[in-house]
């Protein structure tokens, strides 16, 4: 088990070193335009080199790369282009504010995608199951920027309720989370509402529960007791991995409605190519994709004893 | 020589056997409606210059709600845009570009996921261990980070976002080819091939590929869905096709801070993309639900 966690953990720290080569390549495509977007689309040729030239930019590539991954290592991620400050400055409040919005997205999706989830499984292709399953599909089917569209169009233009950005300008408000958490949970819990009643109605034509009906045991007891231990493994897996997803639909709803977060800061920092910035953005995320990929393959292998020791 | 198959029933080829296949989902309801929902939007793609009632990019008279009619113009069913371009035109015409850019970004994707996937799964050893390592970093991307660096990079264009989803996408297939293979490349047929002596690559081709087409065309139908939410979101992010032409993500992103004034110019083509998808999703829910049947 100490074996296969150490080994997990050092495939995701090689990932992460590999994809951040990949970032400096791909960045490196266009490194000389960063010039452009400091000194504006008017400074002459000359004045972009010596900028270039006096911010190390001219570096043998492999230089530049090390001299990053050092620094970053060390917790140093260089200076924002955009923002003029260290970068560090930038991404941890908004890192926090993102935690915020994915953390009020999860404590919705989890419970509500397991309850559908379990229903429509414990009786398949009954009416319930088939109403849950289209219902799932039909809602995934929305994409984030369309579901801010028609939900903001509902509950801003025609009711009137909610207010239409969450830059959250006066201090936190719990009123201007509750659109960009609805896109985001509308979006991202079909999925998991589909993976768990797969893993339920599969659970379900197993022999044990089977005989746990045979034998007299009252359908709430079985469903509670035996099903559901069995049901919730994969699961678990799902939810972890659908991190991943909501770390994208974070980036479309922060851009809607405005709200100060990690997504929105990666697309500003993107668009104006703010490389440092980028490089950080992008590693969090990725950071965030491989941990939690992580913990769901060793989760899976202590919840489920008979893969423990594979 | 007498001709050994000869009394043998001849089979039919496996490009009829996967129509007839794929004929079946008429035995499903959610099936069908998938596929109608696509046929839907491919007419009016096809037809999109004898259906659309004005042209697409024509400024005619802004800010009309739908419904409005204008002395010697006609009328506006889905009403017109900020620049007075009519919603309803430009949906239609839209409907052409992703139904263009979609399959092909897709096809793209598995023209190059599929022989990695194959290679993988077949070689094993090193081959495979690369191969799936690069595609475990790529997969290791939230989607839309990597696509948002990929275009802001490259620059948004018709071929780079072809290029972004194929780069993005191919692992995914990769991954799906090849736990495929693994399981197919044991059966008997292969070992017959390989004892005939056929080439690696052409075991890999004619033998496994085929049969591997059932849960493949199920994901294609899937992924077709993500690529249209994906061109939809670029758009929407301003990183899409360049305009004027009609993107269905563009429009929402041109008209969205009217949107508290104006919605129609931005739930129509909210309700047309998020349609689309549907057919495709419910098509592949279809086929996955025919395909278990037997």
């Amino acid at each position: 088990m100490l074996i296969f966690v150490v080994r997990r953990f050092g495939t995701m720290v090689l990932t992460m070193v590999v994809v951040s080569l990949l970032l400096f390549l791909l960045l490196e495509i266009n490194v000389a335009s960063v010039a452009i977007k400091v000194l504006g689309p008017y400074s002459s040729e000359e004045q972009r080199q010596i900028w270039l030239e006096a911010n190390g930019y001219l570096e043998p590539f492999y230089i530049r790369y090390f001299t990053w991954l050092g620094n970053f290592v060390v917790g140093d991620f260089g200076e924002s282009i955009r923002f003029k400050v260290p970068v560090g400055e930038v991404l941890w409040p908004r890192l926090g504010n993102t935690g915020i919005l994915g953390l009020a997205t999860m404590i919705v999706v989890v419970p509500l995608a397991l309850c559908l989830g379990v229903l429509a499984g414990m009786k398949e292709g009954s009416g319930l199951d088939r109403t849950i399953s289209v219902g799932s599909i039909i809602t995934t089917s929305i994409p984030e920027f369309a579901s801010a569209v028609l939900l903001s169009a509902v509950f801003v233009f025609y009711l009137d309720l909610l207010p239409g950005t969450s830059s959250m300008a006066g201090g936190f408000s719990l009123n201007q989370l509750i659109l960009p958490v609805m896109v985001l949970v509308l979006y991202d819990f079909g999925y998991v509402t589909r993976m768990t009643r797969a893993s339920m109605s599969e659970v379900m034509m197993t022999h044990y529960i089977r005989t746990a009906v045979l034998k007299g045991l009252p359908y709430k007891t079985v469903i509670l007791r035996h099903a559901l231990r069995n049901a919730l493994i994969a699961p678990f897996t799902v939810i972890m991995l659908q991190i991943n997803w909501l770390l994208s639909g974070v980036i479309v709803v922060e851009f809607f409605y405005a709200y100060k977060g990690f997504g929105a800061l990666l697309l500003e920092a993107s668009l104006n190519q703010d490389i440092f910035l980028i490089e950080a953005c992008a590693m969090v995320a990725v950071f965030v994709a491989v941990a939690t990929q992580t913990i769901a393959d060793v989760g899976y292998t202590y919840l489920n004893p008979r893969i423990r020791f594979a | 020589m007498t001709d050994i198959t000869a009394g043998i029933p001849r089979r039919e080829s496996s490009i009829i056997r996967t129509l007839k296949g794929m004929a079946l989902i008429r035995e499903s309801a959610v099936g069908m409606i998938g596929l109608a929902l696509i046929l839907f939007w491919g007419v009016l793609a096809i037809l999109a210059d004898l259906i659309a009632p004005f042209d697409p990019n024509a400024t005619l008279y802004p800010l009309a709600f739908p419904g409005t009619t204008v002395e010697g113009m006609g009328t506006f069913w889905l009403g017109t845009d900020h620049l007075g371009r009519d919603v309803l035109s430009r949906i239609i015409h839209g409907s052409r570009t992703v139904l263009i850019f979609a399959p092909l970004a897709t096809f793209c994707a598995y023209l190059v996921g599929i022989p990695m996937g194959l290679a993988a799964g077949y070689r094993r050893g090193m081959t495979d261990a690369i191969l799936s390592f690069i595609s475990n970093v790529i997969l290791s991307f939230p989607v839309l980070v990597l696509y948002i660096i990929i275009i802001a990079t490259i620059g948004a264009s018709a071929t780079n976002i072809i290029i972004a989803v194929t780069f993005a996408s191919a692992p995914g297939i990769f991954r799906i080819v090849r736990g495929l293979v693994l399981d197919l490349r044991n059966r008997e047929y292969v070992f017959a091939a390989e004892t005939r002596g056929e080439t690696p690559w052409r075991i890999m081709l004619v033998e496994i590929l085929p049969n591997a087409r059932g849960p493949l065309i199920v994901d294609a139908c899937l992924r077709v869905g993500y690529v249209i939410i994906t061109i939809g979101v670029l758009g929407f992010l301003g990183l899409g096709l360049p305009p004027p032409d009609p993107d269905w993500g563009g429009m929402i992103n041109e008209t969205r801070q009217m949107a508290m004034s104006f919605p129609h110019m931005t739930v129509f083509p909210c309700i047309a993309i998020s349609s689309l998808v549907l057919g495709f999703n419910l098509l592949a829910d279809g086929l996955r639900e025919v395909s278990l049947r037997d």
